[in-house]
């Protein structure tokens, strides 16, 4: 029989992180996420598959025991909230120098600063566009349901090991504290020692005869050298970039007016649809899924195809660069978000879909 | 089918339980379902709500400002919700504690006297259970059954033994539900 439970969706990634064979979490608690240390504490993780699960005496020091576990090869991961994930930047610019695979959640709340604890997308730039100093990226997806916040923990590793490269699942408030039917997979077991020394070469998983040491540092002081590793991991991220892109479109077959959106303000465009829909409105909805790598060839699809594009973010506009970009002039694009922990209601934002885009005095492609 | 609801009240008063039993009994059933409560600083002191939906049909939003049903357990989520019923909707309210009745003319109101009941029967941590089921009678989107799964579920098993306490308790509330105004002409 199907496994399916009814679980938040701070439970669901930790239950999923079990089920995908994760070896450690090292977190430290904070709303509105704390549910998932909570949660690992609770399921005896030691007794069900020998998963570590640690609380660390701060952010900084969770991420860097994460560093240590990735270089021996292990699947591990941390999770926080936006002012968290400020303090573990560092450590995540360490192991984009080193190529450390591991997984990262941020459950955003408002923002700047301590802010709010209530949900809030206003983390997009610091995931998307690099937290920390240097040239590199995350892989960075957005679950908009609880069944996503369990899927992308599998996924998450997967990519993780593919590329070797940190994931980081940006979800929010909404997402982590609100409860839906979660569909569970099979246990996959934990990696045996003699699999990661097979699998993953790199791993400082103790020298044996046959190969040199392996030496996992992001200092190098030869610019040579130096230049190499970025031109390194910048091949990495353009063949990312051309494998990894996953999006969603939602009645977009005859849409005239597109909806984009991500996380929980993508559900909130969902209902904006309907009761578009039912006024005789094209709306349509285009969810990126993968954020870094951004849907930008969809974007542009669309954009040709569209009279408006109102992008939806519980930000004060940060998605909306990378939907500019993709449109590339082809169609007007504005943005609505609601700020410091406030979710918008759906006729709120069919409305201003409306009133820049379909009333009379509009100013897009429409009647110009 | 989707029903969307709103149950607001004191914290304390099995608000966010209510919703979890709903959810879980909706999932029993095979419907879809959404439970997301405010988990904010009203919530450490002061007032609770959750939005429940239940429906045959994929969720949109978790998150609305407009609901088929608003089930009100206190003054402030009276005034804060009185005006997110949908045009022909339902609230609920116990009236026990209000001062400031609802106005609107547009929806269907009906009282549940819980608080009183729970007293009388002396099960105060029923109370919820009587509100439960003054919904279920003007909304039987749950079917019995279902809901016994969706307290199997929802309470942890030590409490289990007073499952048919609540299930009388829901029962009771179907008959103690009344009419406190109903819109001559059913909206569309």
């Amino acid at each position: 029989m199907e496994d399916i439970k009814l679980m938040k969706g701070n439970e669901a990634i930790a239950e999923g992180v079990i089920r995908a064979g994760c070896d450690g979490y090292f977190g430290y608690p904070i709303t509105p996420q704390s549910e998932v240390l909570e949660y690992l504490m609770m399921a005896r993780t030691e007794e069900r598959t020998g998963m570590v699960v640690l609380q660390a005496e701060s952010e900084i020091a969770s991420i860097h025991m994460v560093y240590g576990g990735a270089a021996c090869g292990k699947r591990v991961m941390t999770s926080s909230s936006s002012p968290g994930i400020s303090l573990m930047q560092e450590g995540i610019s360490f192991m984009a120098g080193t190529e450390l695979p591991c997984l990262l959640l941020n459950v955003v709340r408002g923002g700047p600063g301590l802010g709010t604890i209530q949900p809030s997308q206003s983390d997009y730039f610091q995931a998307v566009k690099g937290g920390g100093h240097g040239d590199y990226k995350l892989i960075v997806l957005a679950p908009a349901s609880v069944q996503e916040m369990y899927d992308f923990a599998k996924l998450g590793f997967d990519l993780a090991f593919k590329y070797r490269i940190q994931v980081m699942v940006l979800s929010d408030g909404a997402i982590g504290q609100m409860m839906e039917k979660v569909v569970l997979d099979e246990q996959i077991p934990r990696q045996t020692n003699e699999e990661i020394i097979k699998n993953h070469p790199w791993a400082t998983s103790g020298k044996t005869p046959d190969r040199e040491r392996n030496i996992i540092t992001s200092l190098d002081l030869d610019p040579v050298k130096q230049e190499k590793i970025n031109i390194h991991l910048q091949e990495k991220f353009k063949r990312i970039t051309e494998n990894e892109v996953r999006f969603e479109t939602l009645m977009c077959d005859d849409v005239e007016y597109l909806f984009v959106a991500y996380g929980s303000s993508a559900r909130v465009c969902q209902k904006a649809i309907q009761l578009g829909r039912e006024k005789g409105l094209k709306v349509g909805l285009l969810r990126p899924i993968t954020l870094f790598p951004f849907p930008y060839d969809e974007v542009a699809k669309l954009a040709k195809q569209v009279k408006g594009i109102l992008c939806v973010e519980m930000s004060a506009g940060q998605m909306i660069e990378d939907v500019r970009l993709g449109a590339n002039g082809a169609v007007k694009v504005e943005h609505f978000g609601r700020l410091g922990g406030i979710i918008p209601a759906p006729d709120e934002v069919l409305n201003r879909m409306e009133e820049i885009f379909i009333s009379k005095n509009n100013y897009g492609r429409g009647t110009n | 089918m989707t029903e969307e609801i709103i149950i607001a009240g004191f914290g304390g008063q099995g608000v966010l339980s209510m919703g979890k039993i709903l959810a879980y009994a909706g999932m029993m059933q095979n419907k879809e379902v959404s439970w997301m409560p405010s988990y904010g600083p009203e919530m450490r002191g002061g007032t609770a709500n959750v939005t429940v939906i239940l429906s045959d049909e994929r969720i949109s939003s978790p998150i609305l400002n407009k609901f088929d049903t608003a089930i009100i357990l206190n003054q402030q989520s009276l005034d804060k919700f009185e005006n997110s019923v949908k045009k022909g909707g339902i609230m609920i309210y116990d009236p026990s504690g209000i001062t400031s009745h609802p106005t609107r003319t547009d929806i269907n109101i009906y009282t549940v006297e819980a608080a009183d009941e729970a007293a009388k029967q002396n099960f105060k941590k029923g109370f919820n259970m009587y509100i439960l089921g003054a919904f279920l009678k003007l909304k039987p989107v749950i079917e019995p059954a279902f809901m016994r799964k969706g307290l199997e579920k929802s309470l942890p098993s030590r409490h289990h033994h007073l499952i048919p306490e609540n299930e009388k308790a829901i029962e009771r509330g179907k008959e103690i539900l009344k009419a406190k105004y109903i819109i001559s002409t059913p909206l569309n």
